[in-house]
């Protein structure tokens, strides 16, 4: 017997919107609506919302964090957030609204498939809005959800959703937007999330969860050459089993493409070609693999090559590059220092880096273009680095795994920038 | 528009968690792998399996032992290590008692939240630099913000104000000598994932997890296992004055030390029947079984910035 009845794979995405445009709510409304909220959660809740003098029970409780943010009221990082409807998995990304944390929206968005942006239908399309839009198109997430909230506020008006949606549109066309879908919602009162309820009848689109279960959930929707950045290097060398002696195993994720047995290719950077002569997963063939994938590889003939290097076909080498310019995301409250070495991770490889350059900054709430001297935390810029190791690029606009990086601060390790591939 | 190829949830979440067990092999150069023997760290040895074999694992496995564990979970963590045939290091809470580095403020205090010390001394003494962990988000409400790679300083302790932030998969796991990571591939799996990929992987678990009779008191609304043997035939977990015990058809959800562990009544005695169960419970896992976690609000948040797993 099986309990598994389809499985349209996995869905990642995020909630972009501040406090107030009642994004702890959708996402506890999409909890509820799912029936993910269990009895025991819920009472906890009520009591809460009991607690603290309200009349109905609070959904955005649900997805109130830790301590300290339960004390200040407000969702100071990224929270993840799990539900299922039987046929599709999603991860919710819950990125915080407010202005100092460009940094926790990219983040989140770095992962995430689709983005639901919250708009206050009293308020229509703000800075943030148009803060959350740009980062969202910039960290490349392919699906934009407008979801027009609080509709219950403004009489249900159909008026005011297309005048809101006309703004948004006339905005996204000059950032290059792409694939923008306009939903009406009250969350609050649970319209057009799961339920369509009884006061939007003039909107004829799907709900907000007919949405989420019809968009694309694969990593991408066009083709990509294959990429295989080599985490592990597989050498058992039990001398109790001579089979595997001459055993050499090259462990990763299929980044993107494909690949199979007799397909040419060439490790990096030492250029050197050799066929594939196995596809494995702990040891058993499989043949072939695709994107996303965590496979092992095995060669025809005995090549060097170990973690940090790239195995890609042979016809579609991608650029091996000792400069980059990239747009970068300052993340940490130490500027960005040009008489500094940082450290660059990009896939599995690690170089040693200098900035050259700023091109300039974007303003993320005018969305112009400034110069600038310096990166502080929550900057968004245009640089160089100058690379001590070659590393292999693609720009991120065509793939998002071989297009990403961070910058690692060695002195304290920590992670303090996020660059997308020019 | 072409047809893409998807891959179905679990095995999705089975590449990721594969994905992230080879970084810590890759990045870091002395780590272990937490395995108590419960449902989550059976699956995390599967994914371990399909991540490094036919090599042996890249690191040993670990458990922190209370001495308050139950025999069928401590009898299977070692059978299945033998049959990986991967080291199995055991620490227990009862040596940091000896030495006087755990003090428990009455003979019944659950040992749980102890096990912090002994996995810090463990950690001290094999220098190990990351720690493979078997936590979920989903479990409780801290670990949904934890990052996939958590930095841990010199005294084990999070710090959920300032976790390194983490994009796309580029984690990085860099410590200097005396900290730490932990590790959690399976950072992304609900309880459900977990019995559905016990199920599709047919893996086998301790009899505990099924359903069957013990003696039982019902305590403050809880189910609470009574006269519990140790492997020393001592029993712990004693009935209050006055309690009175009933025999109930239970098992349990999740495994731990035996004084904060409580099972759920139930007569699913196959996985096909727990996930099933499970698909339609109204209690959450953590809420309904560990008693622990119900002390206060912030609870694992708290045991976390000290150094739990």
């Amino acid at each position: 017997m099986t309990t598994q009845i389809e499985d349209h794979g996995l869905l990642r995405f995020l909630t972009c919107g501040s406090v107030d445009d009642g994004k702890s709510t959708l996402i506890g409304r999409l909890l509820f609506d799912t029936k993910t909220i269990l009895a025991d959660t819920l009472n906890a809740i009520e009591k809460t919302s009991q607690k603290r003098g309200l009349g109905a029970v609070d959904l955005s409780l649900l997805t109130d964090g830790l301590q300290a943010e339960r004390e200040q009221g407000i969702t100071i990082d990224v929270a993840y957030r799990y539900f299922s409807t039987g046929t599709r998995k999603y991860i919710i990304a819950d990125a915080p609204g407010h202005e100092q944390y460009t940094r926790n929206m990219v983040t989140a968005a770095s992962t995430a498939n689709l983005a639901i942006i919250l708009i206050d239908a009293r308020k229509g399309v703000l800075t943030q809005t148009r803060r959350h839009s740009k980062l969202a198109s910039l960290v490349g997430i392919p699906h934009l959800v407008v979801a027009i909230n609080k509709m219950d506020l403004v009489d249900y008006s159909q008026d005011t959703y297309e005048k809101i949606k006309a703004d948004y549109l006339e905005f996204a066309a000059k950032v290059g937007i792409e694939d923008i879908r306009f939903i009406p919602l009250s969350a609050l009162n649970g319209d057009m999330i799961v339920e369509r309820g009884e006061a939007l009848n003039w909107y004829d689109g799907p709900t907000l969860m007919e949405i989420l279960e019809a968009v694309p959930a694969a990593h991408t929707e066009h083709d990509e050459p294959f990429r295989f950045p080599v985490q592990y290097v597989c050498r058992p060398q039990d001398s109790a089993n001579p089979d595997l002696h001459d055993y050499r195993g090259f462990m990763g994720r299929v980044e993107s493409g494909s690949i199979k047995v007799g397909d040419a290719v060439t490790v990096l950077p030492n250029g050197l070609e050799s066929t594939v002569k196995a596809v494995q997963i702990g040891g058993v063939d499989i043949g072939a693999a695709f994107t996303e994938q965590s496979v092992t590889i095995l060669l025809a003939d005995e090549i060097d090559c170990s973690r940090g290097d790239m195995i890609v076909k042979t016809a579609e080498a991608p650029a091996a590059v000792k400069e980059i310019r990239a747009t970068v995301c300052w993340l940490a409250e130490a500027p960005l220092d040009r008489a500094r070495t940082y450290l660059i991770r990009h896939t599995t490889r690690d170089s040693k880096a200098k900035l050259t350059g700023i091109d300039h900054r974007l303003d993320v709430n005018t969305l112009e273009n400034l110069p600038a001297e310096k990166l502080a935390m929550n900057d968004i810029a245009e640089v160089t680095f100058k690379l001590a190791q070659p590393l292999f690029v693609d720009p991120y606009t065509e793939n998002r795994a071989t297009g990403a990086f961070i910058v690692i601060d060695e002195s304290n390790n920590n992670t303090v920038g996020a660059g997308m591939i020019l | 528009m072409t047809q893409r190829n998807t891959l179905s949830h679990l095995d999705w979440l089975e590449a990721e968690a594969i994905h992230i067990m080879r970084e810590v092999a890759g990045q870091c150069a002395n780590p272990v792998l937490l395995f108590s023997g419960g449902k989550d760290s059976i699956c995390m040895l599967r994914i371990a399996e399909k991540a490094f074999r036919p090599g042996k694992f890249p690191f040993p496995l670990m458990h922190i032992d209370t001495g308050h564990n139950y025999q069928e979970v401590v009898a299977f963590r070692d059978k299945r290590a033998a049959e990986l045939g991967e080291r199995l290091i055991v620490r227990s809470v009862e040596d940091s008692m000896k030495r006087g580095t755990v003090v428990l403020k009455h003979e019944g205090e659950s040992r749980n939240k102890h096990q912090s010390v002994t996995l810090l001394e463990a950690i001290e003494e094999f220098g190990f630099d990351a720690c493979i962990g078997g936590a979920r988000r989903d479990e409780e409400k801290a670990r949904a913000k934890e990052r996939i790679f958590s930095f841990r300083d010199e005294f084990g302790q999070w710090d959920p104000k300032n976790q390194r932030p983490e994009l796309w998969s580029l984690y990085n796991a860099r410590s200097h000598k005396g900290e730490n990571i932990r590790a959690f591939p399976i950072s992304n799996w609900t309880e459900m994932d977990v019995w559905q990929y016990i199920e599709r992987e047919k893996l086998e678990l301790p009899s505990i997890y099924f359903a069957h009779t013990r003696p039982v008191v019902i305590r403050q609304g809880a189910i609470v296992p009574v006269n519990v043997p140790l492997a020393s035939g001592e029993l712990t977990n004693l009935p209050k004055a006055g309690e009175e015990i009933v025999e109930k058809l239970v098992r349990f959800r999740t495994v731990g030390d035996i004084s904060c562990t409580a099972p759920v009544e139930s007569d699913a005695d196959t996985v096909e029947k727990i996930v099933l169960e499970t698909a339609t419970t109204t209690i959450t896992e953590r809420g309904a079984t560990r008693l622990d976690d119900q002390t206060s609000e912030a609870s694992m948040e708290q045991r976390k910035k000290e150094g739990y797993f």
